[in-house]
């Protein structure tokens, strides 16, 4: 694909000199940004770079401090979410801010209907609009399912649909690809394909870099409220993405292999469940690094909550350090010493409106009480001992855990674990939502617990991070182990094929 | 695509809550020949008049995403105040009039509701608990606490105005008053609201999710403020039917009740996180309460039964499809 013909085409958003001042910080100093017409934009950064600012300003949901913005060539001086939505800039939001009690039809035409100023709701018109856009985007959905039925990859397409019906020009989409597995991910790509050749303008905010790089032209990083790099995305690479983001080399190496003499300390055999995952055996050795990886669907999540008893296995049996360990009971699991961090650490790991001492303090009630009653200043002590030793950067550990970003979030998680002092470390999804310089420091994380001789499961579809952090990787397939694979004999593109053949 | 049975359609509340309802009257008329008899139906109807009109209110609080417990004292606050004025000022005042001072009474005092939920953003259970006492509390500290037995001649008119009238083969009477027209009326009006307009499906929207009806632009402020107006008036309304239908304004009547109009709701299969309920289902859990409070002696059992019968009811009726869907759900983990 030709990428460097923007010029023949429009500018469709110009922003200039761009300052944004929160009271004592500079969010953002005197930013340049232009989108132009059909053009796919990267705006990359790590957390705190102001990418969500810039983004939000562009949205007219914060006012800029000072700097001047147009689209489509009109210059305005106040944005509000409803100018910028009706010159046709929509936000795609991470969590897509839909209506989950309502039909994929009604979600789709809501926003074009309040634009037009109904009083009346026409089911019929509904339908129409829904069933156009759907067209356009070449997709098929049922136009009655209720939202909250339907799988994460199509909740984000009627998303997309919901920007183009109510005729978006540009669509900023907020980590776009972070819920969707490798396949859904390039049926997205397609998709975006399409609107462009429509004269439709994206911007991607993006942690996981390189698959949007290949249908982007431009990709602008920010770092610290300053653009520190601007070109057409094909001279960018992961590496030097990473460089410019973060202002440093971030090395991913491979994983230390493991000792041969290390005893089993984690043994499953022929686990199964009806519908989910068949006949799975493995074993996993102290200070080893096991990845369980395979498109979803594939059983992996479900065989990740089996181990930890989420989930019973119908057959098979898990012996951790030679002794049983209950199936389907995770008190069970976690008083034999296995650790589980959940995928989605919002809904599943985290109290997030608590500090985040409490967050860590949780896990540890038990072992803190003397005759019934807690002994909070021990409690305490060891919550606040893991925070440091895992490096979440916080001004106070009284602080809620919501104020933190997506990697300290992680590292909340992990502490709480920690301070039980685990055999076998579960962790599904490690770094998913998470920037680029977090993620290689919870890679360090992970393969400094492993050297300590704690035995770890990494669950994820981010084939990099399976390279960087696994000794071995199990492929599965349909509730099958179809692969194993030592990590050290393969490269990524082998291992992206035989997770999708 | 959507078959008579399909999967959804069974395990729907308002399925099961039907299916109860028909078993019951199954049982009531093995036990006592003459229940499945028009008098029978037309004490349901004239039963389910207040009780329904409130039902309606909740379930649209619900589907909003909040709670509403002070409608009962909003309905005695409008209902003894309205009759109150028009013994001492009005006596000769037509019925519509009094029925227009309750419904604006009832309206104003829901926009105090209004107030501190969609502009001060408070809780729904929280704001509505504390009006549910001040409403009350103010009836019968500066209104009054004596029971009008002396209604306006015009308020006894009203409740004697019948829409059918007559007799049945074994003799007894029956009879629906107009009064009924006023919960079909309001039932119409409200799904009209709730299925045809765009305030209705922003309502909806809200109880889905605020955050996100607020970034398309829905102004949830207005919406909010809204639906407390419409339910005091809802409120007041259901009061002055409830006083002209006993032909007395008591202050210390109706309160007491909001739980019993939300359990209705409830196993009608509105959810209380918001999003979701029906007007189908509302008038269901009516008749179901209705019945259980009317006929359960005829059945058999002794009416003191009759909270146990409607707790076991609930905690069935709601808890089996909660039940079920949790089921689905680990299924498909």
């Amino acid at each position: 694909m030709n990428t460097l013909d923007s010029g023949a085409k429009n500018t469709l958003i110009e922003m200039r000199s761009i300052v944004k001042n929160y009271t004592g910080v500079v969010a953002l100093d005197d930013v340049d940004f232009s989108v132009s017409e059909g053009e796919a934009v990267c705006l990359v950064g790590e957390n705190g770079s102001g990418k969500s600012t810039l983004i939000k300003i562009l949205a007219g949901v914060e006012q800029a401090s000072a700097g001047q913005i147009s689209i489509g060539g009109k210059n305005f001086d106040t944005l509000t979410p409803r100018i910028a939505a009706a010159a046709g800039v929509m936000v795609i939001f991470q969590d897509f801010s839909l209506f989950p009690n309502l039909s994929v039809a009604e979600n789709i035409a809501f926003s074009t209907q309040l634009s037009e100023e109904r009083r009346l709701f026409n089911k019929g018109r509904v339908r129409q609009i829904a069933k156009e856009t759907l067209i356009r985007v070449g997709v098929d959905i049922d136009l009655d399912a209720r939202v909250e039925t339907l799988p994460v990859a199509h909740k984000q397409l009627v998303g997309i649909c919901r920007a183009l019906a109510s005729n978006a020009r540009l669509i900023i989409m907020d980590e776009p690809t972070t819920a969707l597995t490798e396949r859904e991910v390039s049926s997205l790509l397609e998709i975006i394909r399409r609107l462009k050749s429509d004269g439709v303008a994206v911007i991607f905010v993006s942690h996981k870099l390189a698959e949007v790089l290949e249908v982007s032209e431009k990709v602008v990083i920010l770092r610290n409220g300053k653009k520190v790099a601007e070109g057409p995305a094909s001279d960018f690479d992961a590496a030097s993405l990473t460089r410019n983001m973060t202002g440093r080399d971030v090395a991913e190496g491979r994983p230390n292999p493991v000792d041969p003499e290390a005893p089993i300390l984690l043994s499953a055999k022929n686990l199964g469940k009806a519908g989910a995952f068949e006949d799975v055996s493995f074993d996993l050795h102290k200070g080893e690094v096991l990845g369980i990886s395979g498109l979803l669907g594939s059983g992996r999540t479900s065989l990740a909550k089996a181990l930890f008893g989420l989930v019973k296995a119908d057959r098979g049996t898990l012996d951790l350090d030679g002794e049983v360990v209950d199936l389907g009971n995770p008190l069970a699991a976690a008083a034999a010493g296995i650790g589980y961090v959940p995928e989605d650490r919002l809904t599943e790991g985290l109290f997030l409106t608590q500090s985040i001492v409490r967050n860590v303090a949780i896990g540890r009630l038990d072992n803190h009480q003397r005759g019934g009653l807690l002994d909070l200043n021990g409690l305490w002590q060891e919550a606040t001992h893991w925070i440091g030793e895992l490096k979440v950067k916080t001004p106070s550990v009284e602080a809620p855990v919501n104020s933190l970003s997506g990697g300290n979030q992680q590292r909340v998680v992990l502490a709480r674990w920690l301070s039980r002092a685990p055999k076998v470390l579960i962790l599904n999804g490690p770094s998913v939502g998470v920037d680029v310089g977090s993620k290689s420091e919870i890679h360090n994380i992970i393969s400094e617990l492993s050297s300590s001789g704690i035995g770890i499961i990494v669950i994820s579809d981010d084939l990099p991070e399976l390279l960087a952090t696994c000794q071995s990787i199990l492929v599965m397939k349909s509730g099958r182990v179809t692969d194993k694979i030592f990590g050290s004999d393969i490269s990524e593109t082998d291992l992206a094929q035989r997770l999708a053949s | 695509m959507k078959k008579l049975f399909s999967k959804e359609f069974l395990t729907r509340n308002e399925t099961l809550v039907g299916v109860v309802i028909i078993a019951f009257c199954i049982l009531a008329s093995f036990a006592d020949a003459n229940f499945m008899s028009i008098p029978t139906l037309t004490d349901l109807m004239r039963g389910g008049i207040v009780l329904g009109i409130f039902a309606v209110a909740a379930m649209l609080v619900l589907v909003s995403g909040g709670i509403d417990v002070s409608f009962t004292a909003v309905a005695v606050f409008a209902m003894y105040t309205t009759t109150l004025f028009l013994i001492n000022y009005a006596p000769d005042m037509p019925w519509y009039f009094a029925f227009a001072i309750s419904i604006i009474i009832g309206a104003g005092l829901g926009a105090i509701n209004g107030v501190f939920i969609a502009w001060f953003g408070l809780p729904t259970l929280i704001v509505t608990l504390g009006t549910l006492s001040i409403y009350r509390g103010f009836v019968l500290t500066f209104v009054g606490s004596k029971l009008i037995s002396n209604l306006p001649p015009d308020m006894r008119g009203f409740s004697r105005l019948m829409m059918v009238r007559g007799t049945n083969a074994d003799g007894s009477f029956y009879s629906l008053p107009w009064a009924f027209a006023a919960l079909v009326g309001v039932v119409v009006l409200t799904w009209f609201i709730l299925q045809r307009t765009m305030l209705g499906r922003a309502i909806f929207a809200i109880g889905g999710s605020v955050e996100s009806a607020r970034r398309i632009g829905i102004n949830v402020r207005a919406v909010q403020f809204f639906i407390y107006i419409y339910v005091g008036a809802l409120s007041g309304l259901a009061g002055i039917i409830h006083a002209s239908m006993s032909r007395v304004a008591n202050p210390f009547d109706l309160v007491g009740l909001e739980l019993s109009v939300i359990a209705a709701v409830v196993l009608g299969g509105a959810r209380l996180i918001g999003g979701h309920g029906t007007l189908t289902g509302t008038i269901l859990g009516v008749s179901l309460i209705i019945l259980v409070r009317n006929s359960l002696i005829v059945i058999g059992i002794p009416s003191t039964w009759q909270s146990v019968a409607i707790g076991a009811l609930i905690l069935l009726g709601t808890g089996l499809p909660a039940w079920q869907a949790k089921r689905a759900a680990a299924r498909a983990a």
